[in-house]
């Protein structure tokens, strides 16, 4: 199978998904399902696509394979923010606060600490990338520790709002922050196409990067950011999805087996599309609800994960 | 750091963890031997101070051995996965065996803890690229990882919030009856006195302790074995205290050099001394109400932990 | 023209190279040797911008290495480091085409296929243009990451340690492309090597650094000197005189 068939194969699979998620039970009532399930969709492909992009363009920076941007303690930090607001002001100001405000707030903060990290790294030289996501992870425990401290004061009653921003949920998707975010997705998406082309040599390591004519230092700086802008936007529009990036970027890379980034970021795309929208299928048709597509995801995420950390010999 | 210096700071922090809490009490009303007084000392004060120890003791140990075997000062129950793999036990063990007495638990937990940390190991060997700062970071994923199954089981029968308190580190719960089970980590960090050289030289890698007529498997066994015991019995007595096991031993080596046999006595009160201070810290600073020792110890550790890799990264380059 | 003026590093208060000024001449091979910790490497990759400098500067035809786009630099001066480790899966004529990147930014034109066909050719690697890099031995390997730097058809070719790990059929065979690369195609040719009879068989002018600094500069014909040597390496070193070329027999 060639490569642009395997990636066509995806998409036809991903457009089936999406019509069956559109139609099935509809029940006759059409307007006010499509309009309801067209939401969700729409935050599905914004946010799967986000992921899958972001993990591939900072797997290539980084040079390997089983980082994630997820983990540079950016959801701690949302999930901070949220405990914060629920534990200074109740569980009513979290319902009542203005979406739009709350929406830029988070993707504001987290963007900050993002850039404060990414500060901290490049303000000398030889420091190597490895040393700022254990900064950010160790930031993130920090955050963890404050929030489950604060989660353990909060009432049951108002914990159940917590836990309910703990878990990503495409149930319950704003139409207005939709738009904010997918502009805000666009924007960055924009801002990134003029570095696009150096992704291929950029796999190649820092040193035949530089070799072959990349301003390294600047380039890499500006598309940790766009990385960082696009999990955070992603993260306070659904949750966090912390495991989902790692799980369709590697699959992406064993179903594809190429170097072409054109090609691999199509590829992860659609396969964290099929996988968020076929795991939305089960989630309400199967368990009914029961459980959060991003708990299945995170689990099915790393135990593949820590499966292919043990089956793989290759080279990290 | 002298010696001297950390036992006469154990003795004094240990007398005032006595004293505080909130049921003020005085040195010269327990000398007058009020009956009450000694009663809440016998049914909560020492218990706690026994099990500050102990939990502090222990964990520094633990972390310590840990870094031996793996020739990384970075690596820790908290940054292996081994924490977390304990927490899962407790999840199971909260599910399947919910009848099961503290013994039980503790025997779930630690099957987990064992598994966590060998998938970790396993990981170690398949991981070429063996840089200090990578290893840590692979074990906090991992770790991460294997909490989110935790999360996955726990979601699904609502025990989120029961599990956050359960491992969330606490003494403030500790009482006469309730912290005994700790004990079981004293024989443990006797025995790793024992294994100290063993596990340096098995930390050198297969080969060179096979060259060196030491059984190699056997050794980082009975390594692990202790790891993963004594953090399932912390984790269930006391909840998760992140950082212990990591930092304790870099400040020890940063004063004494690198030797395990003299460093591990340093390394055990060090261990005590600071999570005394933290838990003081913790009682007094929102007195009456207090603060509990994972989140005192998750900020101040996580600073520490932040300075020695600012630091290292200063001298090595 | 590549002009060194007055470059150092430190690495931890320790001065790594210091003070190094040296001119590399036009279309030859010029070899960097001395012993280990001497600096070679060092001073090779700020040459190459891989690395920034503390102190000093480096000219590379007229214009300082910092104050170069990026880019056009790349057509100008190319470098392969000694660990050549890539991350993804790669075929020969995927490696070599990368050498086109500062002409195509990534969309190969006519032309640039040329050129990687080409390069393959010079490396004689066309029977393997299609096999993966981990498919190839050590040898191969390193002609492949040669023919990526051809491809790159830059006026300076900077080669940090090319022989590293390579057995002496191999070694051989690179060195006599390099000496081509001079000779037929009028590049300049600089290398960090530690063997030093090759160095003596194949350069043009040798750089003799010790301590981060130089010992001396000059001719092949005058750096291999007992003299000269015992200050580099303090030991002796006998020199004789095999088929027109100083070789230093050193084993024994």
């Amino acid at each position: 199978m060639s490569i642009r068939t395997k990636i066509g194969a995806l998409a036809i699979l991903a457009i089936v998904l999406a019509v069956l998620f559109m139609t099935i039970d509809a029940g006759g009532q059409w307007d006010y399902i499509l309009q309801k399930r067209g939401k969700k969709l729409i935050a599905i492909l914004l946010t799967g696509t986000a992921i899958a992009f972001s993990t591939v363009v900072f797997q290539t920076i980084t040079n390997n394979r089983i980082l994630t941007p997820s983990i540079i303690g950016l959801d701690s930090l949302y999930m901070l923010l949220q405990t914060v607001i629920v534990f200074v002001f109740g569980s009513t100001a979290l319902t009542l606060m203005n979406k739009n405000l709350q929406f830029i707030l988070a993707v504001g903060l987290m963007v900050l600490f993002a850039l404060l990290l990414y500060h901290l790294l490049f303000r000398r030289e030889g420091r190597n990338i490895y040393y700022l996501l254990l900064i950010g992870l160790i930031f993130g425990t920090f955050f963890s520790s404050l929030s489950s401290f604060m989660q353990k004061l909060i009432d049951p009653n108002e914990f159940l709002i917590v836990k309910d921003k703990m878990f990503a949920s495409f149930n319950n998707v704003n139409s207005d922050i939709l738009l904010i975010a997918i502009a805000g997705v666009l924007v960055t998406g924009i801002y990134f196409s003029r570095f696009n082309k150096y992704l291929d040599v950029l796999a190649l390591g820092r040193e035949h990067a530089v070799n072959l004519g990349v301003s390294y230092d600047y380039v890499v700086k500006r598309m940790l950011i766009v990385v960082a802008i696009l999990i955070s936007i992603s993260t306070a529009l659904v949750g966090p999805i912390t495991f989902l990036g790692l799980l369709v970027a590697n699959v992406a890379y064993q179903f594809l087996n190429t170097y072409r980034h054109k090609q691999l970021i199509a590829g992860a795309s659609l396969i964290s599309v099929i996988a968020l929208v076929g795991g939305q299928l089960v989630v309400e048709r199967v368990f009914t609800f029961s459980t959060s597509l991003s708990v299945i995801i995170n689990f099915i995420g790393g135990v593949y994960f820590i499966y292919l950390l043990l089956k793989e010999n290759k080279s990290w | 750091m002298k010696k001297t210096y950390l036992i006469a700071a154990l003795i004094i922090l240990s007398i005032v963890s006595l004293l505080i809490g909130a049921k003020t009490t005085s040195l010269t009303e327990l000398l007058r031997l009020d009956p009450e007084q000694w009663e809440i000392m016998r049914i909560s004060r020492f218990p706690r101070l026994i099990s500050i120890v102990i939990a502090g003791v222990s964990m520094s140990i633990v972390g310590l051995i840990m870094q031996q075997l793996t020739r990384n000062k970075f690596v820790s129950p908290t940054t292996a996965g081994t924490m977390d793999s304990a927490g899962f036990g407790i999840m199971v063990s909260m599910l399947l065996f919910s009848s099961a007495g503290p013994l039980g638990k503790i025997a779930v937990a630690f099957v987990f803890a064992l598994l966590g940390t060998f998938i970790f190991m396993r990981i170690l060997d398949k991981v070429k690229y063996k840089d200090t700062i990578f290893i840590p970071l692979v074990g906090l994923m991992f770790g991460g990882i294997v909490s989110s199954a935790t999360t996955f089981f726990a979601y699904k029968y609502d025990l989120i919030q029961s599990m956050n308190a359960w491992l969330f580190g606490d003494f403030s719960m500790i009482m006469q009856g309730r912290y005994e089970i700790l004990y079981i980590s004293v024989p443990l960090v006797a025995l790793s006195y024992f294994f100290a050289n063993k596990f340096t030289v098995a930390g050198m890698g297969e080969e060179f302790s096979v060259n060196l007529g030491l059984n190699y498997k056997q050794v980082v066994n009975i390594g692990l074995f202790i790891v993963a015991l004594v953090t399932s019995v912390v984790v269930l007595t006391v909840g998760s205290i992140p950082f212990i096991g990591l930092i304790v031993p870099n400040l020890v080596t940063i004063f004494k050099g690198d030797n395990l046999k003299k460093n591990l006595s340093d390394t055990a009160l060090l261990g005590a001394v600071f999570v005394l201070a933290c838990d003081i810290l913790g009682r007094v600073i929102i007195y009456p109400y207090e603060v509990p020792i994972g989140l005192t110890v998750g900020v101040i550790g996580s600073g520490i932990f932040l300075y020695l890799l600012m630091r290292r990264k200063t001298y090595e380059h | 023209m590549v002009k060194v003026r007055g470059v150092s590093k430190k690495y931890g208060g320790k001065k790594v190279v210091d003070n190094v000024s040296v001119d590399i001449a036009q279309g030859k091979i010029t070899s960097f040797i001395g012993p280990n910790g001497a600096g070679k490497s060092t001073l090779m990759s700020m040459i190459s911008r891989l690395i920034t400098k503390d102190e000093g500067e480096v000219v590379i035809d007229g214009q300082e290495v910092g104050s170069w786009k990026s880019n056009e630099l790349a057509k100008k001066i190319s470098i392969l480091k000694q660990s050549n480790h890539i991350n993804i899966r790669l075929t020969v004529k995927d490696l070599v085409s990368f050498g086109r990147f500062p002409y195509s930014q990534g969309k190969l034109t006519k032309e640039d296929v040329k050129y990687v066909d080409k390069a393959i050719a010079y490396m004689d690697l066309e029977p393997m243009r299609d096999k993966y890099l981990d498919e190839l031995s050590g040898g191969q390997k390193q002609r492949a990451f040669i023919a990526m730097v051809i491809a790159q058809n830059t006026e300076y070719v900077l080669l940090d340690e090319p022989l590293n790990n390579l057995d002496m059929k191999h070694s051989v065979q690179i060195m006599k492309v390099l000496r081509r690369l001079v000779d037929e195609l009028g590049k300049t040719v600089v290398i960090v090597i530690h063997d030093i009879n090759f160095a003596s068989c194949y350069s043009d002018f040798i750089v003799a650094l010790k301590d981060g600094k130089i010992v001396k500069e000059g001719t092949t014909d005058e750096i291999m000197d007992q003299d000269v040597l015992r200050e580099v390496y303090d030991m002796d070193i006998p020199i004789e005189n095999i088929g027109g070329n100083k070789i230093c027999v050193y084993f024994t």
